[in-house]
């Protein structure tokens, strides 16, 4: 098991790190498009094996900021590869994800029943 | 004629973009960045905790990583509904957006938001307009690997 | 008798119209600010008792217009023309406002200069001898803008220095050919200038070279040195955009220095998480129907030019990578 402290410093710097590209680029960089840029770059960092020994560190520090997610596609998309062979790249990456865009879609649909956006 | 007058013009604009990078104040870089970090440092370890709480129930890494993720996407969902979520962004920047809280974030205020022009084409349709780029280069980067691999396999 | 057209861009009224009454309504935070206790209604929450914002922003639009209309001893009934527009798509605050009032309707989009826009064009009606009771009004509300313009309300977003707060607030006047108060004397119709500035989060910068291009063809039609005037007011630069301005005023060879100042930065109070300041049609609106006309009327201001400036881009313009189109019209208000 990763020690919390591991998960903190490593979580707390891939967020600086996202903040510095806000704050020091010229362009104007909205959220969406941090999240694209962490999960593009999370995928890419795995299909070069160099996401997982982040994770062998920083634990939930390097799964749960965006490019962990970018990770889990990859991974699974190459473990799927292994697998069924092209098939596996159509399917494996939204198997891995699975799990987390469902949680997002039905917690969202029902925060929407349920609150009104107070602004 | 027509092409000097452009060059007159991107000089112009030139200078004034000197003039307001001039006058504009520096963003408070170093508090943003102290606050992502310990925002952003403090969502994951609550994850760890979870994480760690269900791999002590003996579950896989892989199975514990991904309650973990629903965990807090339901957190963020929660924050987010309670209105509590944007104002965390507000000092946090970075720390709130990067997490897969962030994400959720995201996809719970568009949902919201949209909400007074109905559950179909307000709720439905707009749910994704943040988070669905997010994931269309999510899948398009995953998959080109997953290509890629192919035929280095074969 | 000379003609009233001055120079290129600005027009003189020959019976310069009157402003028989104005009125305000603003929202919670705006109802903070230092100008607090001169508005004329503040609401409690932004709802202001309807089921969306934009039936909010339209409402206050709407009762802003019958207050004004009471306020000059009116009926709806008297009132020839509204001239009136906001922020959001196809303008439906004011379309949805006019409707209710069932008064005639010339619908404006000047952004943020609509406040300018409606007084310029409802001055020329009045004074060209068309109507004789006109209504100039606009509104904006912080979320309805931001839900169009920006992110979803609930968002976790980082403002940045140079973001501005969108006021909710809408003004409304009654202009008269006839009767007591303050007078439009003069106005400039603005160009549109764009200075190649693409950043959505910092609108003052992209309409400072508005405003001061309409401010010296004002000056300029007119002969007038800026001392003139007791007052120069921009509508909503902000406080990024009114530095920005007080340079360009030196390049430009004006000073109105001393007597020149932004209703973005007005409005609100220092320590109000309003960051560079308000912004927003009703920034200029509300500023100009309470505060500014109740210090006419008390003669503690007697000539004021308002300068209201609008930032003309769309989202879709702007997910096009075209840069922000910037207009500002000014109006000459003064008491005799």
């Amino acid at each position: 098991m990763v020690p919390w402290y591991s998960a903190f410093i490593v979580g707390g710097i891939l967020c600086l790190i996202g903040q510095l590209v806000m704050d020091l680029t010229k362009a104007q960089i909205t959220p969406g498009h941090i999240l694209v840029g962490y999960i593009t770059s999370g995928a890419i960092l795995s299909g070069l094996g160099l996401y997982q020994p982040l994770v062998e560190i920083g634990g939930a520090g390097a799964t749960i900021p965006l490019s962990g997610f970018g990770h889990l596609l990859t991974q699974g998309t190459l473990k799927a590869v292994e697998q069924k062979g092209l098939l596996g790249a159509f399917s494996g990456g939204i198997e891995a994800a699975a799990a987390g865009i469902t949680a997002a879609v039905i917690f969202g649909y029902i925060a929407a029943v349920i609150f009104n956006p107070k602004g | 004629m027509e092409e000097q007058n452009l060059e007159l013009k991107n000089i112009e604009q030139k200078e004034y973009d000197d003039l307001v990078n001039k006058v504009k104040p520096k963003p408070p870089v170093l508090k943003n960045c102290i606050w992502a970090f310990v925002v952003g440092g403090l969502i994951c370890t609550l994850a760890q905790f979870i994480q760690n709480y269900f791999m002590g129930l003996g579950m896989s890494r892989q199975d514990a990583a991904s309650y973990t993720s629903i965990i807090m996407i339901f957190l963020a969902a929660l924050a987010t509904g309670l209105g509590v979520y944007d104002e965390l962004g507000k000092r946090a920047g970075a720390g709130s957006i990067v997490p897969i809280t962030g994400f959720a974030n995201a996809i719970v205020a568009s949902a919201m938001e949209f909400k007074r022009e109905g559950y179909i084409f307000g709720v439905g349709a707009r749910i994704f307009s943040v988070a669905g780029p997010t994931l269309v280069f999510g899948f398009a980067v995953a998959f080109f690997i997953g290509l890629l691999k192919v035929f280095i396999n074969s | 008798m000379p003609g009233k057209k001055r120079g290129k861009q600005t027009v003189v009224f020959h019976n310069p119209p009157v402003i028989t009454s104005s009125a305000s309504i603003v929202g919670p935070d705006e109802g903070k600010g230092p100008f607090g206790s001169y508005f004329d209604q503040v609401l409690p929450d932004y709802m202001f008792g309807e089921k969306t914002w934009e039936k909010a922003e339209s409402k206050m639009l709407r009762e802003a217009v019958k207050l004004a209309i009471n306020k000059a001893n009116l009926k709806e009934d008297d009132i020839e023309v509204i001239l009136a527009g906001d922020l959001l798509n196809q303008t439906i605050s004011a379309n949805y406002a006019a409707r209710d009032l069932s008064l005639p309707l010339l619908g404006l989009y000047g952004a943020c200069s609509t406040m300018a826009e409606s007084l310029l064009l409802g001055a020329m009606l009045v004074d060209g001898g068309f109507f004789s009771k006109v209504v100039a009004a606009t509104s904006s509300h912080h979320h309805t803008a931001e839900r169009q313009f920006r992110f979803p309300t609930e968002q976790g977003v980082q403002p940045t220095v140079t973001t501005q707060w969108t006021a909710t607030a809408a003004g409304a006047v009654v202009l008269q050919s006839e009767g007591s108060g303050p007078r439009i004397t003069a106005a400039t119709v603005g160009k549109v200038v764009d200075m190649g500035q693409k950043d959505m989060s910092n609108m003052g910068s992209a309409m400072a070279p508005a405003a001061v291009d309409t401010i010296k063809a004002h000056l300029d039609d007119l002969k007038r040195s800026p001392d003139y005037y007791d007052l120069i007011l921009t509508g909503d630069l902000g406080k990024i955009g009114k530095a920005i301005a007080e340079e360009l005023f030196v390049v430009k060879g004006i000073v109105p220095k001393p007597f020149y100042n932004d209703c973005g930065v007005l409005l609100y109070d220092e320590n109000q998480d309003v960051n560079a300041g308000g912004s927003g049609c009703g920034c200029a609106a509300c500023m100009l129907c309470g505060p500014l006309l109740k210090k006419m009327q008390e003669g503690s201001l007697k000539k004021l030019l308002l300068v209201a400036t609008g930032a003309l881009m769309s989202p879709t313009s702007m997910f096009q990578g075209e840069s922000i189109p910037c207009v500002a019209h000014a109006v000459a208000v003064e008491m005799n």
